[in-house]
């Protein structure tokens, strides 16, 4: 059987490439890896006959070969090295036709590194209603390849696609010797002598983008540095002066199977709905307004709307655990099982509805091309602080969860403000968090409370908490700004895409995506991490906890039933590896205010912080379900009295301090996980850990001793 | 010489040229050639980034630094 044949989806951003490649594969998606580098990637099958499929990789969007941001190398990673594992068999460029030149200068670059390719021209509507006619079969000719007339989000012209990708599989015509500007053959002959034989222009685009490829090793590179000087060969002035002249022969082209109406008529260019929703998203007041208001509705979502499948998810995951401890033996197996596994993945599972409902709203915003003017309007803001408007996503996402909010970073192009916005992001309140502040505001602000009438206290606090942590992440950003040195520059050249209304199934395939990673990317190690914890606190050192049944049944003959095996489980904990190292680090965390017991639950939530309120409850002996007992555990802790004052332990000083600790502190090790994946190196996240843990130790210390 | 950033809101420009080479990089490939045609028609709160229509076909927003390295000549 032959292989499947490979096809890259290649183009500008917004110019359809991801609708095509929906309409292209519908459900038959998958998201992996690329070998070597974390960024997700998005291939799909696409059957062109019946039993003759083919593979399409979507590829990052990019303006041409040559990269400006991590997302963007990959690119020429797969396209300039053909052992590549993911090298194409052949390429389909998506061009919006409305912007036909500037399309048509990467894929007169791809054409060049001899990859079969077909020209899928796009939004042609687009371009005849701002008059332009486009004579698709001259062009074809003009090219000398197959030209395919689409409309990638109606999904239409997909047959004709179809025949040029057959016809373009079965001529493949022979390598391009073409190159964009002349250049002396000696050159070209010292590339090849060491790197074999290839078309000239990819070999003269290892020669400039060497840096950047991973197909060679440290020694290839200093060989080509050297031929690069033995040559004088400027790299850049040669980008450039090739930049130039494709335009010309694009133009050239263009000029010939374009018709221009509007040059013709001399007509006065038609005000766009662009134009007009422009005048409102980018107005200095309004513009501001509007986009408050979308994250006010942003926030309801994720914080009102998606308790309801939250609570169901819990609901199901605890009564699953229920009915496996009563079916199964009472043993340390089930308890790994039912507490340490399914309650790990249950952990996982909570957060997806949220997680859901804010990629429904970053995709829809993407989408619909209003993110871009976020990013143009808060660029000048966010600059400020040593951020970039592109920073503006990861923050917003960082509200659901660090992980994806933190892969979204990609698309910054400078290093040092894609750096910075890494490091900062945790302190974006998360959804983990939420479910600790509900317990802990509930405990130390009166509820009846309200502001002039109008809010809610305990909402009010809430809402101040996000905002701190928004706050924190800024001035932490402005520090780093300060201290770290750039690489490179930063840069905001960046295409504000025409309003387009946005393809519901995109988007729903977008949500399921970034779903599927993080429950398979983040909740291996949630997973892997409860179960640790599960082991930490059933376990402890010498015989104390076997013993601990015993004598708890000693010491209350009366007690029976829940009471008694709540009692037991709080002895158990607190004689386990956990306990002692609650009791180890007190200490350290008197000075916030905190016990051995929240030291316990300090320990359990550095992995993942949606621990906490599961050991408060354990801890505080309680037994069953925490969120559908949340007024008892309230209580408990309520009823719990500081030993060294007599007064309740829960005081306003002690749940501040807590809340502040929650609010800034390192812990999730899936966010430090992914930081590493992105930075590709300990440092970084060693730093987000240290200086997270550092400032949450002092703001809560400062805050403790204030209040207390 | 004026400069992109010179420009208000509606006023036109041809580019001539560019004083940075890596910055004329990028905006070459976005089809800022020299002799193209572009508008200023957005300017971001507190006057930066600005966004430009370039030779009629598409909007593209910078910050005001490098709207300062394309040279243009008024037209």
């Amino acid at each position: 059987m032959a292989k499947t044949p490979k096809i890259a989806l290649i183009g500008n951003p917004n110019a359809g490439k991801s609708s095509l490649f929906n309409s292209l594969t519908g459900l038959n998606q998958k998201t992996g890896n690329f070998p070597g580098v974390t960024m997700e990637k998005l291939t799909g099958v696409w059957e062109l006959e019946p039993k003759r499929s083919v593979e399409i990789l979507d590829l990052p969007g990019i303006y041409s070969i040559y990269p400006k941001s991590i997302d963007e190398e990959l690119v020429i990673n797969i396209l300039g090295d053909p052992k590549h594992p993911d090298f194409p068999d052949m390429a389909i460029v998506v061009a919006d036709a409305s912007n036909l030149k500037r399309n048509l200068l990467l894929f007169s670059q791809v054409r060049d590194l001899g990859i079969p390719t077909v020209l899928a021209l796009n939004m042609i509507d687009v371009a005849e209603n701002e008059g332009y006619v486009i004579n698709s079969i001259k062009l074809a000719r003009e090219l000398s390849v197959e030209v395919a007339e689409v409309n990638a989000k109606k999904g239409i012209g997909l047959n004709g696609l179809k025949l040029a990708v057959i016809k373009t599989l079965t001529n493949r015509f022979a390598s391009n010797d073409a190159l964009p500007l002349p250049i002396s053959e000696e050159l070209i002959q010292d590339i090849q002598a060491e790197f074999g034989e290839a078309e000239p222009y990819r070999s003269l685009l290892w020669l400039m983008e060497h840096d950047r490829m991973k197909m060679f090793s440290q020694q290839q590179r200093e060989l080509l540095d050297s031929i690069q000087a033995k040559h004088q060969f400027s790299g850049k002035k040669y980008q450039s002066e090739e930049t130039v002249k494709r335009y010309e022969q694009i133009t050239e082209v263009v000029d010939r199977c374009v018709i221009n109406l509007n040059r013709q008529w001399d007509a006065v260019p038609v005000k766009t709905w662009t134009d007009r929703l422009d005048k409102f998203f980018l107005h200095p007041v309004g513009g501001y307004l509007f986009f408050l208001a979308i994250l006010f509705v942003m926030f309801q979502a994720v914080f009102t709307w998606a308790t309801y499948p939250m609570d169901a998810i819990d609901g199901a995951v605890a009564s699953l655990n229920d009915w496996l401890k009563g079916v199964l033996p009472d043993s340390a197996l089930t308890g790994l099982l039912t507490d340490g596994l399914i309650a790990g993945i249950g952990g996982v599972l909570i957060f997806i509805p949220q997680i859901a409902f804010l990629f429904l709203f970053i995709s829809m915003l993407e989408e619909t091309g209003y993110m871009s003017r976020v990013m143009f309007i808060m660029d000048k803001l966010m600059r400020r602080f040593g951020l970039n408007g592109k920073s503006v996503v990861p923050l917003i996402s960082g509200v659901a969860c660090a992980v994806p909010a933190i892969m979204s970073t990609r698309s910054i192009g400078s290093w040092k403000d894609r750096l910075i916005t890494i490091l900062v992001t945790p302190l974006m309140s998360c959804s983990a968090r939420l479910p600790i502040y509900t317990v802990l505001i509930a405990l130390v602000v009166p509820e009846k409370n309200t502001l002039f009438g109008l809010f809610n206290l305990q909402g009010v606090a809430l809402f101040g908490l996000y905002l701190l942590g928004f706050f924190m992440a800024l001035v932490s950003a402005w520090v780093m700004k300060v201290i770290l040195k750039a690489k490179e520059r930063s840069y905001f050249i960046m295409e504000l895409p025409t309003y387009k209304s946005p393809r519901f199934k995109h988007v729903a395939l977008t949500i399921w995506n970034s779903v599927n990673a993080f429950v398979f990317e983040a909740g291996k190690i949630i997973v892997a991490i409860s179960i640790v914890l599960w082991v930490l606190a059933s376990y402890g050192p010498g015989e104390e906890i076997a013993k601990a049944e015993t004598r708890i049944r000693q010491e209350n003959p009366t007690l029976t039933g829940l009471g008694l095996e709540n009692k037991i489980s709080a002895e158990k904990l607190e004689n386990s590896y956990a306990g002692h190292f609650g009791k180890f680090i007190e200490p350290a965390i008197r000075p916030l205010g905190y016990d051995w017991k929240i030291g316990i639950a300090l320990i359990t939530s550095f992995a993942a912080r949606e621990v906490f309120v599961g050991t408060m409850s354990t801890i505080y002996s309680m037994g069953g379900e925490v969120d559908n007992e949340n007024a008892t555990i309230k209580n408990r802790m309520r009823a719990e009295i500081n030993p060294a004052t007599g007064k309740p332990m829960y005081d306003a000083a002690l749940g501040f301090s807590l809340l502040i600790f929650y609010a800034f502190a390192m812990q999730c090790m899936s966010t430090l996980a992914t930081t590493y994946r992105e930075t590709k190196s300990w440092k970084y996240p060693l730093i987000q850990f240290s200086y997270m843990t550092a400032l949450a130790y002092l703001c809560a210390f400062a805050v403790y001793q204030l209040l207390s | 010489m004026a400069n992109l950033a010179d420009l208000k809101i509606g006023e036109k420009g041809e580019i001539v040229g560019f004083t940075d080479e890596l910055l004329s990089l990028k905006l070459l490939e976005m089809g800022c050639l020299p002799g193209t045609e572009v508008v200023l028609t957005h300017l971001a709160p507190f006057g930066d980034p600005i966004a430009i229509r370039v030779s009629g076909s598409y909007t593209l927003s910078m910050r005001r630094e490098e709207a300062e390295t394309m040279l243009i000549k008024r037209t």
